[in-house]
């Protein structure tokens, strides 16, 4: 077995939870990979200051479409006050796989895109 | 594999063994490096060229009385006679900069600044890198003119009668293209180009990063007023690029950067430029690199350019015959070797590009992946990215071998079958 490429990773990739359209939606934001050009959008919809609900919308790498899906059932029910203060270690234990310092930002686009539509902070999570 | 190494022995260099980069390994495996076209890999001869100024003829160039120094002008100086003759140029109007980029920069300030206005245009292709694009951005947003592109076509090539429409017009200042294509490796026919643009009365410039380095290249037969390339893809150092211009446009211009080597004289409030290069080469240039450079050309020059293209077609010609087995691949650009550079862009269906390098690198490939600083030509083709394998004279068809069993292998692992 492939240490990147697990059978968890290409099945989130192939078949990525929680993606398309949200409407209506409360919160929604759209970041890029500088290093491939991937984009990546999210639209969230809010209840008692929670994600109620979220949509990724966009196309990727594995690392970066498994990503998203794996964080997608996290996020849902998560306190907006929380989700501002994940940072880079809780999405790359999440997906559990050892990744190399340039496929990093691959992992980490769906934190930084639910982030911004949250907090409005465009930084990559550190 | 003991077949493909005599074919390509006999097709074509082998000189592999004058690259002491592929003595390494990479977990056991030797190097496959397809990734010429971001950077080439270095003779002995340059590093040794390099070292050896360091060690034995460093100082600071067009200053120095002793001999020392005049050891270092006489290397740097010599290093551009050499460069200048490898592309047909003339020493005096070959200019070093930092890099092609570095390059356009100085056309796009030092001439653009000058000679493009309100009302007038840049015209420029789809196909160009980023470093022929912002630039151009820059300078027709800072003085009211409109950027224009020539359109790709499905071949993956521009179209003159798109060009004589565009000048047509009467607005175009500059025309700025690329001569090969770094993602789809389409040679474009340049010299019919600049004698267009040149009879529009318009200025050309040509980004020859991707062609200097794979075949020969004559400046002067080409026309161009201005003609950019790189050391570093060239087998020559990073931290090295050339602009070729014309005299007459040269003189006229205004220095880019400024300060020291590139005045005549100073006084407290003005100063007077020097002459052609130096006017155009503030500070202390990248000396040890420009020795590395000529040493660069000089082994270009004795494998012979015609060579090298030859060499590198035929294994572009391999590669794309290969590629075209591999099911769900598909190549952007020519479908003809003799229309392309030595360099592939392609995608598979149901893997991404980056997903595609990764699973290369695992059988020892280096191949890029990503948008090869081209994302308005991504945006034509309709992909967010491509992998692109390059070629150089170090390359054999078992180079290619190795990338097809890889790109197989990988397709194993995402469960795409064979």
């Amino acid at each position: 077995m492939d240490d990147l490429y697990r059978d968890y990773i290409l099945d989130h990739y192939k078949r990525p939870r929680n993606f398309g359209e949200l409407d209506p939606h409360d919160l929604e934001a759209h970041e890029y990979n500088p290093l491939c050009g991937d984009e990546l959008g999210v639209h969230i919809r809010v209840k008692d200051d929670r994600i109620e609900d979220l949509r990724f919308q966009g196309h990727g790498c594995a690392i970066s479409q498994a990503s998203a899906s794996i964080a997608s059932d996290e996020l849902k029910g998560m306190e907006l006050e929380r989700v501002g203060k994940l940072d880079a270690d809780w999405m790359l234990e999440l997906l559990g796989i050892p990744v190399s310092a340039t496929r990093r930002k691959c992992a980490l686009l769906n934190l930084k895109v639910v982030r911004s539509a949250v907090t409005g902070d465009h930084a990559w999570p550190a | 594999m003991a077949m493909t190494q005599a074919a390509a022995v006999a097709g074509g260099l082998d000189v592999k063994a004058d690259f002491p980069i592929f003595e390494r390994r990479f977990d056991g495996r030797e190097l496959v490096y397809l990734d010429s076209a971001a950077s080439a890999q270095k003779p002995d001869a340059v590093i040794e060229a390099v070292a050896e100024h360091l060690r034995r003829h460093n100082a600071n160039v067009h200053r120095g009385v002793y001999a020392l120094a005049q050891e270092a002008d006489a290397a740097y100086d010599g290093a551009r006679r050499r460069v200048a003759a490898f592309t047909g140029a003339e020493p005096d109007t070959t200019i070093f900069t930092k890099n092609v980029t570095e390059a356009i920069n100085l056309v796009a300030y030092a001439w653009g600044r000058a000679n493009v206005g309100s009302g007038d245009a840049v015209l420029i292709t789809q196909m160009e890198h980023h470093a022929n694009i912002v630039p151009w951005q820059v300078l027709c947003r800072e003085r009211g003119a409109s950027l224009r592109y020539l359109e790709v076509d499905d071949r993956g090539e521009i179209s003159l009668q798109a060009l004589d429409r565009e000048l047509a017009r009467g607005d175009v200042r500059l025309v700025a293209f690329t001569h090969v294509s770094n993602v789809l490796g389409t040679i474009n026919p340049v010299a019919e180009m600049t004698a267009r643009v040149r009879a529009a009365g318009a200025v050309s410039l040509i980004d020859g990063a991707q062609a200097v380095p794979h075949m020969a290249v004559d400046v002067a037969a080409i026309g161009a007023d201005f003609y950019a390339w790189t050391g570093h893809k060239a087998l020559g150092p990073t931290g090295i690029g050339v602009l070729h211009g014309g005299r007459e446009i040269l003189e006229r211009m205004e220095p880019f950067l400024t300060g020291g080597d590139m005045i005549a004289s100073v006084d407290f409030q003005s100063a007077t430029w020097n002459e052609l290069p130096a006017k155009f080469e503030a500070g202390t240039p990248m000396v040890a690199e420009a020795v590395g450079l000529g040493v660069a050309v000089g082994y270009l020059s004795d494998l012979g350019m015609e060579r090298v293209r030859t060499h590198e077609r035929e294994l572009t010609a391999y590669m794309l015959e290969r590629l075209s087995r591999v099911p769900g691949l598909r190549v952007v650009g020519p479908p003809e070797a003799d229309r392309r550079g030595g360099l592939a862009s392609f995608t598979i269906e149901g893997m991404h590009p980056h997903d595609i390098a990764e699973l290369a690198d695992r059988g020892g490939v280096c191949i890029r992946a990503g948008h090869h600083c081209a994302q308005p030509l991504m945006r034509c083709l309709g992909v967010g990215a491509t992998a692109r394998a390059s070629v150089g004279v170090y390359n054999s068809r078992a180079d290619i071998d190795a990338l097809v069993g890889a790109l197989m292998a990988g397709r194993e692992i995402f469960e795409l079958g064979r």
